[in-house]
């Protein structure tokens, strides 16, 4: 199984931060020297559409796409799209959605986004300082606190 | 290579980073999805971006700096391409000194385009080669490698990618910068450059022995290769359904084509002989499979429901068995919609309320189709809102004729709007015309880019200004008006209520700078005005 390709979709509406956890999943499975590939489709979904990203890492990736149904982690941050993404995840699959996190904990509700992945940490074994660094290079030094924040909060679960 | 030298890159920022590495003297194009982050990017880099008014513009000057004997790259999405197509085909008679590298970024599945082209014809079409890369490592070395056949060959390169492999992010492990730059020089070439008919027709000759030649050595090219499996199965392909074919059947024998115009067609006969079943599996339309059936080899091809839409490795599985069993509805998100407190909305409220017959355009306005507005009759390409309505207009019964009017943004009123407004004055209608822009000060729809109209650089420097009231005021339209349509609703409502009534030509400018992106533009005024201040002092 060391060989086995993780599958994790990210999915929320436009302007959630999707794109932007997505990333931070790659750079870190990427960090890691893993082979990786991010998937997304923008355009059109900016204007607060529908909006979800695939991550997949492991040895050797070939699709960049998750296929429905073989998704081992969802990660859903607007709850109106956790139906619309279920078909995602395989049987046994973890979803990880809004009750994840215990948003009033979080110094900056705009952090969701991360704090799921501090949920979705849990699950994977990168080691935390990766994430970390992964957290810190995704975004402007003044929003680093309030998304180390959240991440820990995720982290720590409910 | 070491491995802190890996990156994580999308298609697009691998194609801008291999222009950079090959010594592309100028990149430019028009945005368009899923293409507009390559010249972005190569901007970002410290490479030499602009965006031109349209594809058809940038592929001219991409030529020039190619006739000068320099390197350069033409970005562009699928439809882009129909644009741009005029010069490409002339240029592939012409030929090139340097290099020229056409990128064509199609959009499969619709993710955001008006049409799902494959553009893939276009290279057979034109007699341009043309390479089909896989994911971010091959877009870098097949634009390097596009770079070095466009010079040995002095011929313009298709470089075709489609929005998977423009927008995912994958590994990275770049060369060294290589190549000098060639210094750029004018031969003066008439023969070859100055396309009437007594130098066009050893032109066209010329392409197709270097065509002959290219296809030659194409057959063992390293860009076309066979990943040995079992030989029951062989399966031909290009492009990203390449990746989708190694995950829904791991033990298959593949050849896998990147160099896909003009194809390596001993390579392909050699392959299918080598397996028991060959099947080629290709997104869109059944393009390789035409072409190597046409050449007498016996290949089985997807059935006709998979033309349509991406590929994914569940479609691809469903090819190998033939099944053609209805496949599950997508489950419907949330579509997109004009963001709260856009301007657009005051417009569209209005076209609603008027009752009018609205011929749209290509931008984010474009979802002014959709409730509750649902006040749009068309859109079909860039531009065509003018035409399409002057057409309405000439005739329809006058008591609908005056209810048409055209409707279209500024970035696309700059690319294809203004031979429209030409026509317009040229031929009016009886019943006279209404034709509003609706000018955002950017190109919102793609995220945001400069235009000519916003008198800013890619850069957001600042430089010439394209002013749409005084453009039709030359052109000799009298009724000129520029309203905001947020800040005064009723009298923008009244304003085109006056224009649809008075049998005259009108030009209504919808002025209100995007509200994503407001605070930006004042930020560059400021910096804009700064560089003139210092520019000014230093003259004085």
């Amino acid at each position: 199984m060391k060989d086995a390709v993780t599958n994790i979709v990210i999915a929320g509406l436009g302007g959630q931060g999707v794109l932007k956890a997505s990333g931070i999943v790659a750079d870190a499975a990427f960090r890691c020297g893993l082979d990786v590939k991010q998937s997304e489709l923008h355009g059109m979904s900016q204007r607060g559409g529908s909006v979800s990203s695939d991550v997949r890492f492991g040895r050797e990736v070939f699709s960049p796409m998750v296929t429905a149904g073989e998704a081992d982690f969802l990660v859903v941050v607007a709850s109106d799209q956790v139906d619309v993404n279920r078909h995602q995840l395989r049987s046994g699959g973890v979803l990880i959605a809004l009750d994840a996190v215990d948003a009033t904990k979080l110094t900056n509700k705009r952090s969701f986004n991360v704090a799921l992945l501090g949920a979705l940490s849990r699950h994977l074994d990168f080691a935390e300082t990766v994430w970390l660094d992964a957290i810190r290079a995704a975004f402007a030094e003044k929003l680093h606190a309030a998304n180390l924040q959240a991440f820990a909060q995720g982290r720590k679960g409910v | 290579m070491r491995d802190s030298d890996r990156k994580l890159l999308s298609g697009d920022e691998a194609v801008a980073l291999a222009a950079l590495h090959a010594g592309v003297a100028l990149g430019t194009g028009y945005p368009g999805t899923p293409s507009t982050e390559i010249l972005e990017h190569f901007s970002e880099i410290g490479g030499h971006a602009q965006w031109a008014p349209n594809e058809k513009v940038a592929l001219e000057v991409a030529l020039g700096v190619a006739f000068a004997g320099a390197r350069a790259i033409a970005t562009m999405k699928h439809v882009g391409l129909n644009v741009a197509a005029d010069p490409l085909f002339t240029a592939a008679y012409t030929g090139v000194t340097g290099a020229l590298i056409v990128v064509s970024a199609d959009d499969p599945g619709l993710a955001s385009s008006q049409n799902e082209q494959d553009n893939r014809h276009y290279a057979v079409a034109a007699g341009v080669p043309m390479l089909e890369p896989s994911d971010s490592q091959e877009t870098y070395d097949f634009a390097l490698q596009a770079v070095e056949i466009s010079e040995r060959w002095k011929i313009p390169v298709l470089l075709r990618l489609t929005t998977r492999v423009c927008h995912s992010r994958t590994i990275v492990r770049p060369r060294a910068p290589h190549a000098p730059r060639p210094a750029p020089n004018f031969e003066r070439d008439i023969r070859g450059r100055v396309m009437i008919p007594s130098n066009a027709r050893p032109a066209h000759k010329r392409l197709r022995q270097k065509l002959m030649e290219i296809q030659a050595w194409n057959e063992t090219c390293s860009l076309n290769r066979v990943v040995e499996g079992d030989k029951s199965l062989g399966i031909i392909t290009s492009g990203i359904s390449y990746m989708h074919v190694r995950d829904a059947a791991p033990q298959a024998s593949v050849l896998k084509l990147g160099f896909t115009n003009p194809l390596p067609l001993g390579k392909i006969h050699a392959f299918a002989a080598s397996v028991n079943r060959c099947l080629v599996i290709e997104e869109g339309d059944p393009y390789l499979a035409g072409a190597i059936r046409a050449a007498g080899v016996k290949v089985e091809s997807k059935p006709e429901m998979y033309r349509f839409g991406e590929l994914n490795v569940a479609r691809v599985r469903r090819i190998l068995t033939g099944d053609t069993s209805p496949e599950p509805a997508p489950v419907p998100g949330k579509p997109p919609q004009l963001c709260p407190g856009c301007s657009h909305r005051n417009v569209f409220e209005a076209f609603h309320k008027l009752d009018c017959i609205v011929a749209g355009d290509i931008g984010c306005y474009t979802l002014g189709v959709l409730p509750p507005f649902e006040a749009m009759d068309s859109c079909v390409c860039m531009g065509a809102s003018i035409g399409v309505g002057l057409g309405l207009r000439h005739v329809l019964p006058p008591e609908q004729a005056r209810r048409v009017v055209s409707v279209i943004g500024d970035s696309t009123f700059v690319h294809g709007g203004i031979t429209g407004l030409v026509e317009m004055v040229y031929n009016p209608p009886p019943t006279g015309h209404v034709v509003l822009i609706l000018d955002n000060s950017t190109t919102a729809m793609t995220g945001h880019q400069e235009h000519p109209g916003t008198g800013r650089t890619l850069e957001h420097e600042p430089t010439g200004k394209v002013s749409f009231e005084d453009l039709g005021r030359s052109l000799g339209i009298k009724n000129v008006f520029i309203s905001d349509p947020a800040t005064d609703p009723a009298g923008f409502e009244r304003l085109i209520q006056d224009c649809l009534a008075n049998n005259q030509l009108n030009l209504i400018i919808a002025r209100r700078p995007c509200l994503l992106i407001a605070g930006k533009i004042k930020e560059y005024e400021r910096a804009g005005n700064q560089t003139c201040m210092a520019a000014l002092s230093e003259q004085q």
